[in-house]
């Protein structure tokens, strides 16, 4: 698919707005849609330049990090424009006395970590798809087994300056961890995916990297056991950093990961075997294929699995793992959390991919949850209702119809065509 | 009043159409219209703005109090929402020609679910409510403000309360999961949900916090927090406010992430001593309170860390607390801080800013400069941990100027806090009170922004107008817009202090 070419004028615009303004090369699509352009900013004031010039030409703009998730979600209706954010790579600040960093949405999240890693901290951020970038963390909205003890960017980012479709620039938070002055965009921005403004640059909190951590798992091969294995370290008082399951074929593992000192982890570690019981090893690594999504991240196309995104109460577990199994469906998430991972393999047929999805659904729904489709192949995706139910749908077009009058950033990459 | 007759009759008309809907769903009692009882809702817990508002109304449930904000909605008629009305920004000021909605009696506690961590509670509920309900079950609702034993949830949940723990387990935003909201149109929605990330924008996180400008909460699922195995509570004495700063920022160093750091100045110390004799150590220039929580051996390690710190940066005095009477004591004397300083001083004002942290030594000897050449005394309460200060400005009424002088100190506290990259709140809101203040901490696009939201939830400017910015944003495609969103600058009732 492509869109139409942009014509001279509006490319001269663009080219005047930003110095780097090139035709699309084939990793340019977003999600099969071929760019008619890109453009790569060097700066917020470029971001603003050109977001005024695609306004004043009525041009769709779609905005890119590091081109990391670009087929999550679903396709855009159109994409005159790429916005290449690559270029704004920059750890802007870390103040390790204050536990703060800002960086820049092109920056690369491994880049921050290795800044503000000299200072023994870290922003507490699992990254799950090797060289993300900030923005795109925030507009994907990803997180990883830590989110149990640190939460999701929603519960670190304290600062966030984004450009509206019109051009104009504004910051919303600041440099401080606390603070309630004024409305926190920011939370808006998250899990937006670049639909209602172009993130340009985000402030963080950072934690302490702990001294030591350990990682105690134990094979289960029932949705009851797994779920009352979660249950005992959840409310016991060893304060996990994350707990994990992994699940296929009616088997799987429950993970449990301790962070802290290193006597505070030892005394825990046994703590954690105790509960998970005799079977249960101890590790410094992860699990094997631990801490990440259950499918192959490099795969392109038709390769691709569907990947699904499940949310449940905690006491939900079982019953969702009951129902990811059949079809080759592979899972791995936080039962501490209440969030999985489902893979159901390429290959499959539509109908049965269908089947699985409305069968998580369900299971999902009654314990308060959702599913939604994170990625899939294009026919999976014009077959399946990629987001499924989304409460107060209507209130979050009057939001997008607020800052995005024309629909012009990312249309219709989000939840109902928006 | 600055209104003509004609949107005076208009605003009449709308108050007594409120008034008969409520008068059909409420119960005689929640229906106020009597001036006397009416002007016994005229603040909230900053005493010095006062309006009266034209109706209160006292709903008992959601759908009621649904109903209300409909029938406000087709009469363009304001509301303020208020829960226990101890808000310290004059967030839940009532409007002058609108209706006060209180939640006070939508207080039930609807469930516990210890499996899933969560508690379903409504919006007039008090928050040490909610941890009273929880502890049986091995857990508690972390933001813990002063007032928690008065403080609604509904109110928190607008203010994004904190409190002497946010330090480690973080603000109401964070734990609060999922709401049933009623619109500025009067529907009712559910807002994220018991299960984490909602698909759809994070409308409640836009929510939290609003001051009430963007609706009102009628019910919240917030987590609920695992009772820690150990806590220790540690009371140490410094000669100066600069020996706690530097302590605290070893502690920070240290990798130690405290549930809480407090700090209190010589003069807070003297007012505490005197309203509630805690026994802080004698002739302290300053005070720590840290606490530390978690697994027991941790903090063990912690404590043992915590200790040598604070040693090494000058501590002449050091207190642990293991059991919860003398742990209660040491937070006695902190969480009396605001209204001790009544014992020192005739009259006061509770400033709330942020900094960053290691700005502290730089904005506290200024505070303190401010102080000698104005003549103002300044007591220092503060979260040191986060930065966020609550200095207390002393003044006597009585003394003429007194007022306007401490009214000078306190704002220039806060433009210390901004030039030193902070805050004007940390958590007591921005409200009536600090909305002057918007346009020195953002520029006119970032509130124009922040605006947007507002007009997507609220393009007719009812809910709660005239809080948290100076200057509405017209919304555009509303026709005909509600007279002067500001009618208490007009009419000169917001500035009688």
């Amino acid at each position: 698919m492509s869109t139409g070419t942009i014509d001279a004028t509006a490319r001269e615009a663009l080219a005047s707005a930003c110095a780097d303004v090139h035709d699309p090369q084939e990793g340019d699509a977003v999600d099969g849609v071929r760019p008619g352009l890109v453009a790569r900013p060097a700066d917020t004031d470029q971001v603003a330049e050109v977001m005024r010039a695609a306004a004043a030409h009525r041009l769709s703009v779609v905005p890119r990090g590091r081109g990391t998730k670009m087929t999550w979600g679903t396709a855009p209706r159109n994409a005159d424009v790429l916005l290449d954010l690559g270029a704004l790579d920059q750890v802007l600040d870390h103040a390790a006395g204050d536990l703060i960093v800002a960086a820049q949405a092109g920056a690369r999240l491994a880049d921050v970590q290795t800044v503000v890693g000299r200072g023994g901290q870290r922003l507490a951020l699992d990254e799950t798809v090797p060289g993300t970038s900030i923005g795109g963390l925030l507009a994907a909205n990803t997180s990883g087994p830590r989110r149990v003890a640190t939460g999701t960017a929603r519960d670190l980012l304290i600062g966030i300056t984004v450009v509206r479709a019109d051009g104009v620039v504004a910051r919303a938070g600041g440099r401080v961890v606390k603070n309630v002055a004024g409305y926190d965009l920011g939370k808006l921005m998250i899990g937006s995916h670049g639909t209602l403004a172009v993130v340009t640059d985000a402030t963080f909190r950072l934690h302490p990297v702990p001294a030591s951590h350990q990682w105690v798992t134990v094979d289960v091969d029932d949705p009851a056991r797994a779920h009352e294995l979660a249950q005992s370290v959840v409310h016991s008082q060893t304060v996990p950093a994350a707990v994990e399951v992994g699940w296929a074929e009616g088997r799987g593992t429950v993970s449990v990961l301790l962070e802290g000192r290193d006597e505070g982890v030892a005394a825990r570690t046994e703590s954690i075997r105790g509960l998970l019981g005799a079977g249960a090893t101890a590790d410094a690594d992860a699990p094997a294929g631990g801490a990440t999504y259950p499918w192959d991240l490099a795969a392109r196309g038709d390769d691709r699995v569907t990947a699904l995104k499940l949310t449940f109460v905690l006491s939900g577990l079982a019953d969702v793992l009951a129902a990811a199994h059949g079809s080759g469906v592979t899972l791995r998430g936080s039962a501490g959390a209440g969030v999985a991972y489902a893979a159901v393999p390429p290959g499959t047929p539509v109908e049965e991919v269908r089947a699985v999805v409305d069968r998580l659904r369900g299971a999902c729904a009654r314990h308060g949850g959702s599913t939604v489709v994170v990625d899939a192949p294009a026919a999976v995706k014009d077959a399946v209702d990629v987001w499924g139910p989304v409460p107060a749908l209507g209130l979050m077009r009057r939001v997008k119809d607020q800052f995005d009058p024309d629909h012009r950033l990312a249309p219709g990459r989000f939840v109902g065509g928006i | 009043m600055s209104s003509t007759s004609g949107a005076a009759t208009d605003a009449n008309a709308g108050i007594a159409a409120v008034a008969r809907r409520a008068a059909e769903l409420l119960p005689a009692a929640g229906v106020i219209t009597d001036r006397t009882e009416l002007r016994t809702y005229e603040c909230d817990g900053l005493a010095h703005y006062r309006v009266t508002p034209a109706l209160v109304v006292i709903p008992e449930d959601a759908a009621q109090l649904a109903a209300i904000v409909r029938t406000c909605a087709e009469h363009r008629v304001p509301y303020v929402a208020r829960g226990s009305g101890t808000g310290l920004s004059g967030g839940a000021l009532p409007h002058a020609e609108g209706v006060l909605i209180v939640t006070s009696r939508m207080r039930t506690i609807r469930e516990v679910r210890r499996e899933d961590q969560r508690a379903v509670v409504e919006p007039g509920v008090i928050n040490l409510d909610v941890t009273r309900a929880a502890t049986p079950h091995g857990y508690y609702y972390a933001p813990d403000p002063s007032s928690q034993q008065i403080c609604s949830i509904g109110g928190n949940v607008a203010e994004n309360s904190g409190g002497a723990h946010c330090l480690k387990y973080g603000f109401t935003t964070n734990h609060v999961v999922g709401a049933e909201f009623v619109t500025a149109d009067g529907d009712t929605v559910p807002l994220g949900g018991a299960a984490p990330d909602s698909p759809g924008y994070d409308l409640l996180g836009a929510v939290v916090g609003s001051e009430g400008t963007l609706g009102i909460v009628t019910s919240t699922t917030v987590r609920l927090v695992r009772l820690p195995e150990e806590v220790r509570t540690i009371l140490v004495g410094f000669e100066s406010t600069d020996q706690a700063g530097a302590a605290t920022s070893a502690i920070i160093a240290a990798g130690i992430v405290p549930a809480a750091i407090e700090m209190m100045d010589a003069l807070a110390i003297e007012a505490a001593e005197a309203a509630v004799h805690c026994n802080y150590p004698r002739g302290a220039g300053a005070v720590l309170v840290i606490e530390l929580d978690g697994a027991a051996t941790e903090v063990e390690q912690e404590y043992t860390e915590v200790e040598r710190l604070c040693e090494v940066n000058g501590a002449f005095e050091q207190r642990l607390a293991t059991d919860p009477a003398d742990r209660a004591l040491i937070w006695k004397g902190r969480k009396s801080a605001f209204a001790a300083v009544g014992r020192i001083s005739p009259d006061y004002i509770v400033q709330d800013g942020v900094i960053p942290r290691t700005a502290l030594p730089q904005v506290l000897k200024a505070i303190a400069d401010l102080s000698s050449s104005s003549g103002v005394r300044v007591a220092n309460v503060f979260h040191a941990g986060d930065g966020n200060l609550h200095p207390l400005v002393l003044f006597d009424d009585a003394v003429e100027g007194a007022g306007e002088a401490a009214e000078e100190v306190s704002g220039a506290i806060l433009d210390l806090c901004i030039e030193h990259g902070g805050s004007i709140t940390g958590e007591h809101g921005v409200g009536m009170d600090k909305a002057k203040y918007m346009p020195r901490m953002y520029t006119e696009e970032d509130l124009d922004t922040m605006q947007l939201v507002r007009c997507a939830f609220d393009p007719q400017s009812i809910s709660n107008p005239g809080k948290v910015f100076p200057t509405p944003r017209l919304c555009g495609e509303v026709p005909g817009r509600h007279k002067g969103a500001h009618p208490l600058q007009e009419s000169g009732v917001a500035e009688v202090f």
